[in-house]
């Protein structure tokens, strides 16, 4: 069998493109009418930011998954097996083994502590006003660093389905995107985006499992053909072993190192993420949502194993990167390869489905934070009512539209995967070591949450801006400038530890001592779930 | 509306978390709980860098073919889903049997307790 011969053909011009805006067009049909039936019932804030604490474990673990396999998940990674094989595997490695962080450590007792926002945790037994301030700042920095990178996937993704290659082209569907998440975001709030979630990691599990069955089916299910195959076409055994990508010097190893840090203490910093577990009643259906979402996002990430090896197998590395999209078409051109248009189709509206479900996400997230806690804790101190805070936060869902909208235009061509692995260390640097310090130790300080915050951002933003990846480099932001003193591409390896440092040092220079009272209401409340808010009747 | 978003915030505030804290019952929840996600959690993200460690500088090692193409590397990448599935059910069963019973009887007590005195005393 040489299929090579058809995808040649179809490699400027994949599929139909308005068979593809069609099944598109359908799908948003059909979410929209559930995000309004389901958003019959938002009145107050609980409803808006955290569906009336009324999700089950299994629907927000579901939801979950939707949340956290996003275009560089399925694409990237499908794109990064095929091309440099065995390092694209051990991305999705460190993408899953991060989950347990945040079972064992932070999804009950966040649930148990906080109301709406990662800040409601920080602030919980510290001063409130700085660390609301600082808890809000790298929460909106890590939306924003995400978003970025959806945004931008949504406009290469359209060069590739939609026949689109112009500039002007992918801004429009940048646009549209950015439109339909707004929409969806203002009309369903945090109930109707979850069930957005919701749909999308069932089609997106289910067409990946379909793919999956189908390519191991090609080889007599015998996955070590599969992998002789995928070595054949790309003409080197290399692809099966480890070292492709970041085998190359000294400096790329370790900043794999750096990189696998950033993956697996990232995704319990991640704000849209830990919003999460506010929509459902107890901890305990908390810790539901994290199993239903470790077996759902460990299952995906098997079959872009198989995917990966079969698209590098049946279409080749040199014709994925030569098609348009690059190394992000490699999931597109496997589905066209096996089904033709129709599965094509399929799979390009799941692959929208899930920019848009991802966006709409972060965009209630960072719209929480904003009217939560700088508008309604900080601004108003507390004193402003349910409908005037969620009034704030629906105008804040239009301004961070409009901002993603101009940053996706603006992003257009960047590496996708790139851009999550950034937020994921800034959520790593920034995030995570100001909430294990404030849910495990005793002696945590104000200064020492300000210190470790403020400083796990910048250093990670001021190592990315003077790293290859922003310039020195053919393949850097800005390939003519050269300000790169810092050689790793991923800052995490340095910034995570900083942050970790400075939160103790700020705690153990702390002058000021911390209300024990405080302290002991929160482990109490963290372990035990007494007062925790519950689910809202309707 | 109807309803009150915090109808447990008030209640709360009769509770005297210090005492509750260092309760015996409190006390041995929290033991159960550390003793159990700490060394899991040091466990767990020693074995992941371990195979990245692997990963990055023993090519050869993980390149040797076990059955057909399938190498040492694969295997144990593999073997990292594994491990994350089984201590995810572990941890699972865990909390279900040795945190939940504790956890669920204590919010219980402090619950009605906290209800009592706080008619009286109009807080």
């Amino acid at each position: 069998m040489l299929p090579l011969t058809t995808t040649t053909q179809a490699e400027t011009q994949v599929g139909e493109p308005w068979l593809n805006i069609t099944i598109f067009g359908l799908f948003v049909a059909i979410t929209m009418v559930i995000v309004l039936r389901a958003s019959r019932n938002n009145k107050t804030a609980a409803d808006y930011y955290a569906a009336g604490r009324s999700f089950t474990g299994g629907q927000n673990g579901t939801a979950i998954a939707g949340d956290y396999l996003s275009a560089a998940s399925f694409l990237g990674i499908c794109g990064a097996i095929a091309i440099n094989g065995y390092d694209g595997f051990m991305y999705s490695i460190g993408f899953l083994v991060a989950w347990l962080v945040a079972l064992l450590l932070v999804a009950e007792l966040l649930r148990n502590t906080g109301k709406f926002t990662m800040a409601d945790v920080l602030s919980f037994r510290l001063k409130q006003r700085p660390v609301r301030i600082a808890a809000a700042t790298t929460t909106l920095a890590v939306c924003f660093f995400y978003l970025l990178a959806q945004m931008a996937g949504a406009g290469g993704l359209v060069s590739l389905l939609l026949g689109i290659d112009d500039k002007l082209g992918q801004s429009i569907v940048i646009v549209v995107v950015g439109a339909l998440m707004i929409l969806y975001v203002l009309v369903g709030g945090m109930k109707g985006t979850t069930w957005v979630q919701i749909i999308k990691a069932c089609l997106l599990i289910a067409g990946a499992f379909v793919m999956t069955i189908w390519v191991l089916a090609m080889y007599g299910f015998n996955f070590s053909a599969l992998l002789g195959d995928a070595a054949a076409t790309a003409g080197t055994t290399d692809i099966l072993n480890p070292g492709m990508q970041y085998g190359g010097s000294e400096t790329s190893k370790f900043d794999f190192i750096s990189l696998a840090l950033a993956l697996v203490l990232g995704t319990a910093g991640l704000p849209h993420v830990l919003m999460r577990f506010y929509t459902v009643p107890t901890a305990k259906e908390a810790r539901k949502s994290v199993v239903w979402a470790i077996w759902l996002i460990g299952a995906f990430y098997l079959f872009t194993l198989v995917l990966g090896y079969g698209a590098g197998a049946l279409i080749g590395p040199d014709v994925i990167e030569a098609a348009p999209g690059g190394v992000n078409s490699a999931a597109p051109l496997l589905a066209f390869e096996l089904g033709g248009p129709l599965l094509l189709g399929l799979i390009s509206a799941v692959a929208f489905a899930t920019i848009l479900a991802v966006v709409a996400g972060l965009t209630i997230t960072a719209a929480a934070s904003f009217a939560h806690d700088i508008y309604a804790n900080v601004v108003r101190k507390g004193q402003v009512d349910a409908d005037g805070e969620v009034k704030v936060a629906r105008r804040t869902v239009v301004v961070i539209g409009i901002l993603s909208i101009l940053g996706g235009i603006g992003a257009q061509g960047q590496n996708i995967a790139f851009l999550v692995a950034l937020a994921f260390a800034v959520a790593a640097s920034a995030n995570l070591p100001t909430i294990i310090y404030s849910l495990f130790w005793k002696k945590f300080s104000t200064q020492g949450a300000i210190w470790s915050m403020y400083g796990g951002l910048a250093a990670a933003l001021i190592l990315i801006a003077f790293s290859p990846v922003v310039s020195g480099a053919e393949t850097s932001m800005i390939p003519g400038a050269d300000f790169a003193w810092f050689p790793l591409k991923n800052p995490g390896i340095i910034s995570i530890p900083l942050a970790f440092f400075l939160g103790w040092l700020g705690t153990v220079l702390d002058k000021r001592v911390e209300d024990p009272a405080k302290q002991a209401e929160m482990e109490v409340r963290s372990l035990t779930g007494v007062g925790a808010e519950k689910a809202v009747d309707h | 509306m109807g309803q009150n978003p915090t109808p447990e915030a008030d209640f709360t505030a009769a509770v005297d978390f210090e005492k509750v804290q260092q309760e015996p019952k409190f006390q041995e929840l929290r033991r159960r709980h550390r003793s159990f996600v700490f060394p899991m959690a040091i466990a767990f993200l020693l074995w992941y860098f371990a195979y990245v460690l692997l990963a990055d500088y023993a090519h050869d090692f993980m390149s040797i073919k076990v059955i057909g193409n399938i190498n040492v590397g694969l295997i144990l990448g593999l073997l990292q889903f594994v491990s994350t599935f089984a201590i995810t059910m572990w941890y699972v069963s865990f909390a279900n049997k040795k945190l939940d019973p504790i956890a669920a009887e204590m919010r219980s007590e402090l619950e009605s307790a906290a209800v009592e005195p706080q008619a009286g005393e109009k807080n």
